[in-house]
């Protein structure tokens, strides 16, 4: 449904822009229908970036996007409106997804005028009703209410249900639990479920390793801007072939192991984005060889489905 | 050791006090790593801030402090002077983003300690020793904190912050920021310095429980403004005996499970406003197992061992 083939995208810095730094580079991978795919990295290796391309927040550099089979960025006027109705987003931080001198509910006005201005209030009334039952809330308590008057899980809710308003196909979903509290952070996720079971595919960004496995079929695991592993979540998590996954792994506090008794403290890498020469990784990696400074590592196939960017694989 | 009695806690607005903190009894053993732990509002960051630096808008109302024997004059800003850095060390949360820009790390050392009466030159080889242990380089003291990354700034901050061994070190959100290769680090250092007796007891408070299973040898539970349980880590995630705690810890996805197989739930409703807290436990409103007697509040009571908890249910 959506394919992205190698997207690079380079931020220009600067007074001049005249350094670069690219966020995103190569990265080439596909969303199926009904499908949720996680996309997780630590902070800085693009992860946000991807999203925002896909939303098309920003502008590509170079590759492409395919939704459905047409290129995103070649979209303009009535087909971006078109896209936006299909493809939408939902954000960090819900408080700031809202503007504080408005209700709440303004958002599902501009949804009507600006997609479905012919329809009459009764008829939408009824359509922002479902919208939000659909997503676990009671219409008459959230509904004529200023954003600090709820809760941030019930605003994140609210931007869910904005977006089913539109015949939405796929959701972003950019690290929208991380700012709930743990006790309904858990409602929200199993709200995602629900709606790839009403047919939605979901593109959920996380830097939380175990909120991927609780929801994802697949998962992608990005280093600096570059794709180090991508497959089915359980292997990537219980078979990681990439040193970085494996790094992951091991040091993600879990709830059902704990860490190890050898402290292994990882070298400290450059903040510079990838450099075109050898593995982003390599400064880091405890497995690194000859090869691994000279070149980089294209994803291969290293079992069905499971992908890896590494050498000594 | 860390003897807090009745501790409690308001802050001072326009409409009223807002019951942050209320009748807080606990102790912190001497090697105790306690964790303190629950969601954005419950009053964690107010009590520990409320042990060593307690300025208005936090109103002191009651209670008692006694670390090591001596009762800790928190009411009072001048007072305390004596025992901050020296006997208590707090590191804030975004501590290492408020490192002072202007100043190199060691320049910002010897101020601090010049603060508290003391010569950075006596102090330099410990100082060193010290960031040996960490894996840092000396020359961390001669570059400014632009230079250094989060890990290396939250290290150099904890180096700091323990230098003169205090007796009790408490830590808010430090590894929230953090990359997970990083956060396991600074965690790793958390039980060095306990193991190398640079401090004596220390609380961790975060949101981020999967921390505390890892590190911590207790674990307080808060839930708006009151403490609910406190017990040892594995008792906690194994016996715990107030619904909140076992409501929290099991709405927390772990690796191994996924929603097809394990539906978690989480916790309806939400946490009451303190402006104005209702009667009784406040937690009654979305406790499945609420009865009559939650009109009253629920004494923090010790039922085995080391495991205080505060439900009618549990007793």
């Amino acid at each position: 449904m959506l394919s992205l083939e190698r997207v690079t995208k380079t931020y220009r810095l600067g007074a001049f822009g005249l350094q670069k730094l690219t966020a995103v580079r190569d990265v080439s991978f596909e969303i199926s229908e009904r499908e949720i795919v996680s996309l997780i990295g630590e902070s800085g290796s693009g992860k946000s970036t991807i999203g925002k391309l896909i939303l098309r927040l920003t502008p590509i550099t170079s590759g492409t996007i395919r939704f459905e089979g047409a290129d995103v960025s070649t979209l303009n006027g009535p087909s971006l409106k078109e896209y936006y109705r299909r493809v939408q987003g939902v954000f960090q931080d819900p408080f700031a997804s809202f503007n504080p001198i408005f209700k709440a509910d303004r958002i599902f006005r501009m949804v009507h005028d600006e997609f479905y201005p012919e329809m009459g209030a009764r008829e939408w009334a009824e359509k922002v009703e479902g919208a939000l039952r659909a997503v676990g809330l009671n219409p008459p308590d959230v509904l004529n209410k200023f954003p600090h008057q709820l809760s941030g899980g019930q605003l994140q809710r609210f931007l869910v249900a904005r977006a089913l308003l539109l015949d939405i196909r796929l959701l972003i979903a950019d690290e929208i639990i991380s700012m709930l509290d743990a006790s309904t952070r858990v409602d929200v996720l199993n709200l995602l479920a629900d709606l790839k079971a009403r047919g939605l595919s979901i593109l959920f960004i996380t830097h939380d390793l175990s909120l991927g496995y609780y929801i994802s079929e697949r998962a992608i695991i990005l280093y600096r801007g570059r794709i180090a592993e991508m497959g089915p979540t359980d292997k990537v998590y219980h078979r990681p072939l990439h040193p970085y996954t494996q790094m992951l792994m091991e040091s993600v506090p879990r709830l059902d192991r704990k860490w190890e008794e050898e402290i292994r403290v990882e070298r400290e890498g450059g903040l510079a984005g990838p450099t075109g020469d050898g593995c982003v990784y390599a400064s880091r990696c405890p497995r690194a060889m000859g090869m691994c400074t000279q070149q980089e590592p294209e994803l291969r196939e290293a079992e069905t489905g499971h992908y890896v960017a590494c050498w000594a694989k | 050791m860390l003897q807090v009695e009745n501790l409690t806690v308001y802050y001072k607005t326009i409409r009223g006090y807002v019951q942050a903190l209320e009748k807080a009894t606990f102790t912190v053993a001497d090697g105790e790593i306690m964790g303190l732990a629950g969601e954005s509002g419950c009053g964690k960051t107010t009590l520990g801030h409320s042990l060593i630096y307690l300025r208005p808008p936090m109103n002191y109302i009651e209670g008692r402090v006694v670390l090591d024997g001596r009762e800790l004059p928190i009411w009072d800003m001048e007072q305390m002077q004596e025992f901050r850095y020296r006997h208590i060390s707090l590191i804030p949360q975004y501590a290492m983003n408020a490192l002072n820009p202007t100043r190199k790390i060691g320049r910002m050392i010897a101020e601090l300690l010049e603060s508290r009466g003391m010569n950075y030159d006596e102090v330099l080889p410990e100082l060193k020793r010290r960031l040996d242990l960490v894996q840092l380089s000396h020359d961390v003291l001669k570059m400014y904190p632009i230079e250094l990354s989060g890990g290396m700034k939250q290290r150099t901050v904890m180096v700091v912050s323990t230098l003169l061994n205090p007796s009790l070190l408490i830590a808010d959100e430090i590894t929230s920021a953090l990359d997970v290769s990083t956060q396991k680090a600074v965690c790793e250092m958390l039980v060095e310095f306990r193991d190398r007796g640079f401090v004596k007891s220390t609380i961790i408070i975060t949101h981020d429980i999967s921390i505390l299973y890892q590190i911590a040898d207790s674990i307080m539970v808060m839930y708006a403004g009151q403490l609910s349980e406190k017990a040892p880590t594995e008792t906690i995630f194994q016996d715990a005996r107030h619904p909140y705690t076992r409501m929290l810890i099991g709405s927390l996805p772990k690796v191994g499970v996924r929603y097809q197989e394990e539906r978690l739930l989480g916790i309806p409703g939400s946490p009451p406003q303190l402006l104005n807290p209702p009667a009784g436990c406040r937690f009654r409103d979305r406790c499945p197992v609420a009865f009559d007697r939650c009109m009253e509040v629920p004494p923090f009571l010790e039922i085995s061992p080391g495991h205080s908890v505060a439900c009618w249910r549990a007793y």
